[in-house]
């Protein structure tokens, strides 16, 4: 099989010029029209008609860091997704979790995580912890626009610092505003609709250090407690087995933790409620 | 009346093509092999930063011997191809049918339209499901494009070590047994261990070799490269390995350049960097210009 082949085709002339490391950069020069943001909205509010994801928490523990968050998208007053998933690996050693609307921030995680791998394979090397974030900071303050139409979308990131001092704590937490504001959060940060709930969980559950199962358990209990109180965030499902997802981030790279695991977790966790409500309060009465 | 300046095709295309087979011999070899879990790629490459083996996309390697820049932008080129149609459609519909292609189209269009055509051979690798399903690209300066089975050589000696390779090599060879296979023809003729005295070739070491792998087993991106402690032990070289062994996952290690190095030239020492100031083939030119 021996074809020679000398047509105009091949690479179009901006493939073999450019030099740059950024895929967002690169579509944006050649197929803008691919890139979140980059596309009219009708004006008027469309929050009510578009899925909405909602609570997402990361908290650091001894070895790096996890993140998780539950299973419902909402649309308006009706429950739009029981089961989908709202927080991905972005490479290797890091995670994001979206809150906001789905379809917009499922596609820039896709686009985040493509972002990420060129960079890698073009550079040889991976891009500083510090640089994921500032990315990811870059395309949110591309979706601004959007944002004032009611299609927010507010990630939480989280990763290992494979760059970090001795010593120092090596899984890192950054949350975002719809503006592009980017904060390095200590210890924990919740984003999403029920992230005041599962804050105030986590100020009671959580402390610095804490090996990798009692944090997963603080996780998880604080997606409990958001469930609990805000109307958006779904609790765990045992009748559909659907239960939290939840990423652990550490030395060894990004793992998402069983649904088995998760779901002993969660179990531990309503019997324990149940158990201290009843010993508490006199219900029956 | 001056006669116009006049030159056949013909002429022409043949005064390019032995341009680029010119600048392409100097080059050192290259080997791409396929073995029992996948695709081995073998260059010999003292420099660590300069690759001449890179990542295209998740089933899909690359490698090249030639002119450098040339190389480089062409590999930059088909990560972008790869990315933005794995980021459009899906990341099963990236084949490397369509980035060879995509290299072939280019070469060819350079080939025929430009000054100077490109001093570079490339390789597309493929590796699939299965051993029979792994594919192997040739593309040579002027944009031909040959499917190759089993092996694919390029550079300055390719006819001598695809010899050596025709007596060696077996389908189906454990990763060992193809890198002393694929290393073996290598250093057979390469003038970087041309024996002193007896005539002999000794065998390339781990430093003056660049080596990676496209291993079916691995779940989503399948290149890996090969170094430091893990390559020690694949060579069998007995020693140990320096007190710091490479992180198993070194596709996402930050390869730190000594330190001393300026950013981005490697090492100074080593003609094959592009730091020097002369032509920047990936060669050592004068030691190469003897056979070896």
């Amino acid at each position: 099989m021996n074809e020679s082949s000398a047509g105009r085709s091949g690479f179009p002339p901006a493939y073999l010029d450019r030099v740059g490391s950024s895929f967002t950069d690169f579509l944006g020069s050649t197929a803008p029209d691919l890139l979140p943001g980059r596309r009219p909205i009708p004006a008027v509010p469309m929050g009510d008609i578009a899925p909405h994801g909602t609570t997402i928490v990361a908290v650091t523990f001894e070895g790096g860091v996890l993140m998780g968050g539950d299973r419902r998208a909402t649309m308006g007053n009706l429950i739009s997704s029981r089961d989908i998933e709202k927080v991905y690996p972005a490479d290797s050693y890091s995670v994001i979790g979206i809150a906001g609307a789905a379809g917009i921030a499922i596609e820039m995680v896709k686009l985040y995580q493509v972002e990420l791998e060129h960079y890698e394979k073009i550079e040889g090397l991976t891009m500083s912890l510090d640089g994921k974030a500032n990315r990811l900071a870059q395309m949110i303050r591309g979706n601004l626009g959007a944002a004032m139409q009611g299609l927010a979308v507010v990630p939480l990131f989280a990763g290992f610092d494979l760059d970090a001092a001795a010593g120092s704590a090596p899984g890192r937490i950054f949350s975002y505003d719809v503006t592009g504001g980017n904060y390095e959060e200590r210890g924990y940060a919740a984003v999403g609709s029920g992230s005041l709930f599962a804050k105030n969980s986590l100020k009671k559950t959580w402390r610095s250090g804490l090996p990798a199962d009692q944090a997963t358990r603080t996780v998880v209990e604080a997606l409990y407690d958001a469930a609990d109180d805000d109307s958006a965030t779904g609790g765990p499902d045992p009748v559909r087995r659907l239960y939290p997802i939840v990423y652990r981030v550490d030395a060894e790279g990004a793992v998402r933790l069983t649904d088995a695991e998760i779901a002993a977790v969660a179990d531990t966790i309503v019997t324990e409620r149940a158990d201290a409500d009843r010993r508490t309060m006199d219900r029956e009465a | 009346m001056t006669m116009p300046y006049y030159a056949s095709a013909e002429q022409v295309m043949r005064d390019r093509s032995e341009y680029a087979r010119k600048g392409i011999s100097r080059g050192r070899s290259v080997a791409v092999l396929t073995y029992a879990d996948g695709v081995l790629l073998i260059a010999e490459n003292p420099s660590s930063t300069l690759h001449k083996l890179g990542e295209i996309y998740d089933k899909i390697g690359f490698a090249a011997v030639g002119r450098y820049s040339e190389f480089e932008s062409l590999r930059v080129a088909g990560v972008r191809l790869a990315d933005v149609r794995g980021y459009s459609y899906n990341r099963r519909d990236v084949t490397g049918r369509i980035v060879a292609n995509a290299y072939a189209q280019t070469l060819g269009a350079i080939f025929t339209e430009q000054m100077k055509p490109y001093e570079v051979e490339l390789c597309v690798a493929e590796v699939g499901e299965t051993p029979e399903r792994d594919q192997l690209y040739r593309l040579t300066f002027d944009g031909s494009v040959v499917d190759e089975p089993n092996f694919v050589v390029m550079g300055g000696q390719a006819e001598a070590v695809t010899g050596h390779l025709r007596e060696n090599f077996h389908v189906g060879m454990g990763l060992a047994d193809a890198l002393k296979v694929g290393i073996d023809a290598l250093s057979a003729v390469s003038p970087a261990t041309a024996g002193t005295g007896q005539g002999g070739h000794t065998r390339l070491s781990a430093e003056q070799l660049e080596v990676a792998v496209l291993d079916r087993r691995r779940p989503k991106r399948a290149f890996r490269r090969v170094v430091g402690a893990a390559l020690h032990t694949l060579l069998g070289d007995g020693q140990t390995a320096p007190e710091a062994p490479e992180a198993p996952t070194t596709a996402h290690t930050p390869s730190h350049p000594a330190p001393g190095t300026p950013a981005g030239l490697g090492d100074p020492a080593a003609p094959d960097t592009a730091g020097g100031t002369g032509g920047d083939y990936d060669t050592q030119h004068a030691e190469d210009g003897g056979e070896g």
